[in-house]
């Protein structure tokens, strides 16, 4: 709605820097909370939504950036971000609540599922039920791996890093951090700092 | 017998290994709390997993359950703790260093090299967990379609899972 009105990038940074002065430590707790309890099906959209467009404590840039420097620290997208912005808005107890407000929700309904599940979990019904709700759930992991692979993977020789890892994992039995560590180190080795730079320029 | 020291000890472990996305860790996370501490079976895992993508918030909540089954609510505030305390206070310290690392060449190398050790890891953690979750025509089915319709279509995907809830229902309750 106000987004119309934001012509010029001006306009949007004064907007932003005046709903940064006014967040407070229990503003960014709520915010985070509520993206928390609403964000049915993936949080990236609830968190641009809430961040950006409702609230404008960033900008669409400092968004994409904020999400890309979570993408590539292990941790899950959605607590990264909230730890990022809370610190920017307030420092670190900004990235407490933060943090806290985006897991509470989830965390209280998981315990209240866990129950139900371990108590119910064997019905015919719900065994049934959590047969199609796994598969589905399989479907879906493998669309965002798909769909962030097609994003964040720039070469055809980036398949060879990913096959090798898939691999490593599941064909070799390695462990998850003895493949991160070889692998990672082949591949930022791969992408040294000369040629990163012959081709961020060309890009 | 008390669980708590295992389980701040397995899901701080876990959390340092969830590089671009929970996915990552799945395979470790199925060793550890299956096969060596026992608190669940695999489908049970599975299934936490699984109908955590009906959950809002961080889709790795199904951690809580697990700390809930082991450890009764304690495990519960400690796995929440283990597990999203090492790499938040991790991200704080790189959030502040990040506009200093700038100049530093290396950080692009280690983003570009990263990007597709973390897809793989992802795609990894997706197979191992698909292939408990994927047992037969139905459940390929209900998959696939699935994906197809994420790649094809803008759906809330938590709507999709309710949709292979109804099929898994219909298809498997026995008559």
């Amino acid at each position: 709605m106000s987004d119309a009105t934001l012509n010029s990038p001006l306009d949007e940074a004064a907007l932003v820097r005046a709903a940064r002065e006014k967040a407070s430590v229990l503003d960014i707790f709520l915010a985070f909370l509520t993206i928390g309890a609403t964000s049915f099906g993936g949080v990236v959209p609830y968190l641009r939504d809430g961040l950006v467009t409702k609230r404008h404590w960033v900008d669409d840039k400092e968004f994409v950036e904020i999400l890309s420097i979570s993408q590539s620290l292990p941790g899950l997208n959605a607590t990264n971000v909230a730890v990022l912005l809370g610190d920017r808005l307030r420092g670190w107890l900004g990235a407490v609540v933060a943090v806290l407000g985006m897991c509470l929700p989830g965390a209280a309904i998981m315990l209240f599922v866990g129950i139900m599940y371990r108590t119910h979990g064997d019905h015919a019904i719900t065994t049934a039920m959590l047969k199609g709700v796994a598969a589905a759930a399989a479907g879906l992991l493998l669309s965002t791996v798909i769909q962030l692979g097609k994003k964040s993977l720039t070469h055809h020789y980036d398949l060879i890093f990913v096959l090798v890892t898939v691999l490593a994992v599941n064909r070799w039995h390695q462990s998850v951090p003895r493949t991160l560590i070889v692998v990672g180190l082949m591949a930022i080795l791969w992408y040294h700092p000369r040629k990163a730079a012959k081709e961020g320029t060309s890009q | 017998m008390n669980q708590v020291p295992a389980l701040i000890r397995v899901f701080a472990y876990l959390s340092l290994l969830t590089v671009g996305g929970g996915m990552a860790a799945f395979p470790e996370m199925k060793i550890l709390t299956v096969d060596v501490h026992k608190w669940l079976d695999f489908h049970q895992l599975i299934h936490l997993y699984s109908v955590g993508q009906l959950a809002p918030g961080p889709n790795m909540m199904m951690i809580v359950s697990i700390g809930d089954w082991a450890g009764g609510i304690l495990g519960a505030i400690v796995v929440l703790i283990a597990f999203f305390g090492p790499t938040a206070l991790l991200a704080l310290i790189v959030g502040r260093l990040w506009t200093q690392l700038e100049k530093w060449p290396w950080r692009q190398s280690i983003q570009k090299g990263l990007a597709p050790v973390s897809i793989g890891l992802l795609l990894a953690g997706t197979l191992s967990m698909a292939r408990g979750a994927v047992t037969g025509w139905t459940t390929g089915g209900i998959a696939l379609g699935v994906l197809l319709t994420m790649m094809w279509r803008k759906v809330n995907p938590a709507l999709l899972v309710i949709g292979g809830a109804i099929v898994g229902g219909i298809v498997f309750l026995p008559r």
